[in-house]
């Protein structure tokens, strides 16, 4: 009987002068954090992709209670919607950013674009591209390896088997940007969604001259400078042997895609024209009597 | 025998072309002469379109300290400006010239193969003419030579290395040069190291070139500051951090310039060109490129003009092989695998190699069975195995922490592998990241 009472004395003794200086250190070296900060991580998709430019969905969340206004914050993963949630938490007003998706400035199809050497090194586009410029003419173009789905969290990133390109989910991508960081030649960028998922790019970044990017890539950019002069809204500019459509003042009017003369304009979601489907009727009737021309 | 005490390989030496006499190669209808043949900034062209231009005139002008001149190496008219492929396959500036039949050299240039023994000049005056010549280094790297005889201060070179180890497997330019210039080689040692007020020079040579050794121990026993090192036969030992470690056993601390060990090493081929520089007042307009490989019919040491393809130089070797599976520029360790052959031939190509497909040809990867060759292998101490892990996961700085950057990308650990495993492309993307990552750090 004694020893258990003693026992019961020597450790209910030592657990209650243990908790003790357990609850003075826990008082004394507090750290105040905002309970907002934890209100608006779980907000947050939690996704941790670092599309916001910080390390974390905490780090936001703390960039987020920290900053006076929401402006230049964006989760880009939950978009609009997530930020209006942390805005109303904070009693911040809401800074609404058009939606962005990641799309891919080249075409350079197993078609398009002719192999002119075999590689048989390491099956990773930034290992190919330290190593040499490619199993094809150009020397910007995708490498087909897919470092950009690899990264890709989201799985809107699939290579193409029959074109050997990366081909984006629309529905899936988030914009987070890590195949923009990946991708050891630049062929990525966040464009704005815009209307009804409509866009239109130039789907190319040869930077050679025209007759040499043509001779590598039959749809590369040969800034030729055709949609240049065609666009009445002075969306389109021509740097470095390349044509770039901003897209702040592209009004999709689509007039540089039917200029283009080797097809380097991409326009995605629109409804199909009338114009153009009259002409492939006629086109495919005078192909019936005559040679083959492409289309 | 001396050699570098940490790993290393032996493979098999293949020295076909070895002893075959410099042939002159005849002048191509073209040539392309690039602006990037140097490490540093890309020359600036002083030549315009439709130009005439001399042998052995300046047609680009260093851009920065860190660049080297560039002469025209044939007489012609300046046809376009344009980009052509360079070895690493990518587009790069280039001066394109119609070659003229009939050489016309420039002036100053002193065209007898006379012996010139004396030099009267400043070290000042020497290192002038050099920079004014565009030498650079000649086996492969292509640093330019003035930059390297020009030490930085509160540093003092002590023993000049010449540089002709030749360790890699297949290459003979350097021998045979060593064979038929001898004597101008000690001029030009003897002359780069006035350059650099040392008293003292080294010429190293792997014992695989016995012949060479001889002759030039016997050409150096006038000139007592000048040494003949026989070294072993052990690659990577012309890299410049393992030679300065088997001549002199001093070690080239990590991230630091080489002279910190009062050595400057520079290869026999720059050697030769410094003498042609000073002597000759000929700047590097041709060298010596070995083309060789197992099933090429006329392997052998041809002297052609820089920016001479390197079809031609096949051509004149007796044409491509139909087994060619690969046409590599350089050795088989460190050479490029080149895209096409209308590649023209630079300052720093040593040696043309064609492979057949069993030979180039990649072997199946296995998975790392930790035997520890790699490390065994690496002369940079570093740990391969360990490293391509962390390249594969992206963990850039925990490559920073286990020395990525010391790596030289010798390829010991790649050959060595039991299971092919493919160790030095991914060292080189960590090598590439980590470079990055330390640049943005140093900028900010």
């Amino acid at each position: 009987m004694n020893v258990i009472l003693i026992a019961v004395i020597v450790l209910g003794g030592t657990g209650i002068i243990l908790a003790s200086v357990i609850f003075l250190t826990a008082k004394k070296f507090r750290v105040y954090e905002d309970p907002r900060i934890d209100e608006v991580q779980n907000v947050l998709p939690g996704a941790n992709c670092g599309g916001c430019a910080y390390p974390g969905c905490r780090n936001f969340a703390e960039a987020c209670v920290k900053s006076e206004s929401l402006d230049g914050l964006l989760c880009p993963v939950g978009g609009n919607d997530v930020m209006k949630s942390v805005a109303s938490l904070l009693g911040r007003e809401v800074v609404e950013a058009d939606p962005l998706v990641a799309v891919l400035r080249c075409n350079g199809t197993c078609a398009n674009r002719p192999k002119t050497s075999r590689y048989e090194g390491v099956s990773s586009c930034m290992a190919a591209s330290l190593l040499y410029g490619g199993d094809t003419a150009c020397t910007y173009g995708c490498l087909g390896m897919g470092d950009c789905v690899t990264v890709c969290q989201f799985d809107a990133l699939y290579i193409d088997k029959e074109t050997g390109l990366p081909v984006v989910d629309e529905a899936k991508c988030t914009s987070c940007g890590a195949c923009v960081r990946a991708c050891p030649r630049h062929l990525f960028e966040l464009r704005k969604k815009g209307p009804k998922s409509r866009r239109i790019f130039v789907s190319c970044m040869n930077k050679d001259k025209g007759a040499l990017a043509r001779k590598a890539c039959s749809v590369a950019c040969i800034a030729c400078g055709k949609c240049e002069q065609v666009c009445t809204f002075d969306a389109i500019s021509i740097k470095d042997n390349l044509a770039y459509i901003d897209y702040n003042a592209c009004r999709l009017c689509r007039k540089c895609v039917e200029a283009c003369p080797t097809n380097s304009i991409w326009e995605l979601n629109f409804p199909p024209r009338k114009k153009a489907a009259e002409q492939e009727v006629s086109a495919t009737k005078a192909e019936t009597g005559k040679d083959a021309t492409t289309v | 025998m001396r050699t570098f005490s940490m790993g290393g390989i032996h493979p098999p030496e293949n020295k076909i072309s070895a002893g075959k006499a410099i042939e002159q190669v005849p002048l191509p209808a073209q040539v392309a002469i690039l602006l990037n043949q140097h490490s540093g900034a890309p020359a600036v062209p002083v030549v315009q379109r439709g130009d005439r231009v001399k042998t052995g005139q300046l047609i680009a002008e260093a851009a920065g300290y860190i660049s080297a001149n560039i002469h025209s190496s044939v007489t012609g008219k300046v046809l376009k400006l344009d980009e052509v492929y360079d070895a690493s396959g990518y587009r790069c500036q280039a001066v394109i010239i119609e070659v003229e039949p009939a050489d016309e050299w420039t002036e100053e240039v002193v065209l007898n193969s006379t012996l010139k023994r004396d030099c009267t000049l400043s070290p000042e005056e020497i290192i002038q003419k050099i920079k004014e010549a565009g030498v650079v280094g000649m086996g492969g790297a292509s640093f330019p030579s003035h930059v390297k005889l020009s030490p930085p201060p509160g540093t003092k070179p002590e023993v000049l290395i010449v540089n002709a180890a030749e360790c890699e497997p297949y290459l003979t330019s350097d021998h045979q040069l060593m064979l038929e210039k001898g004597m101008e080689i000690i001029v030009g040692t003897k002359i780069t190291m006035m350059a650099l007020k040392v008293n003292r020079a080294v010429i190293a040579i792997e014992n695989n070139k016995p012949d060479a050794i001889t002759l030039l121990e016997r050409l150096a026993i006038p000139y007592s500051q000048i040494d003949v090192m026989p070294l072993a036969v052990h690659y990577p030992q012309g890299g410049e951090k393992q030679l300065i470690e088997a001549v002199l056993g001093r070690h080239v601390p990590s991230g630091a310039l080489p002279v910190v060990t009062g050595a400057i090493v520079l290869n026999v081929g720059s050697i030769f060109a410094n003498y042609e520089a000073v002597q000759k007042n000929k700047p590097v307009i041709d060298r010596v490129v070995c083309v060789t490989g197992k099933s090429v019919k006329k392997p052998g040491n041809y002297l052609c003009r820089i920016g001479t393809s390197v079809q031609d130089l096949i051509d004149f070797a007796g044409g491509m092989p139909d087994s060619t599976a690969k046409v590599i520029s350089g050795g088989p360790m460190m050479g490029k695998a080149l895209i096409n052959t209308q590649v023209p031939v630079t300052k720093g190509t040593s040696g043309v190699l064609l492979m057949d497909g069993n030979e180039a040809h990649r072997n199946e990867v296995y998975n790392c069975i930790r035997c520890g060759d790699c490390i065994e292998a690496c002369p940079m101490g570093l740990e391969p195995y360990l490293l391509m892990s962390l390249s594969e996961l992206s963990e850039w700085e925990a490559m920073e922490k286990e020395c990525i950057m010391n790596c030289i990308e010798c390829g010991c650990c790649s050959y060595v592998c039991p299971s092919n495993r493919p160790l030095l492309d991914h060292l080189r993307v960590g090598k590439f990241k980590v470079g990055a990552i330390i640049r943005g750090r140093k900028n900010q």
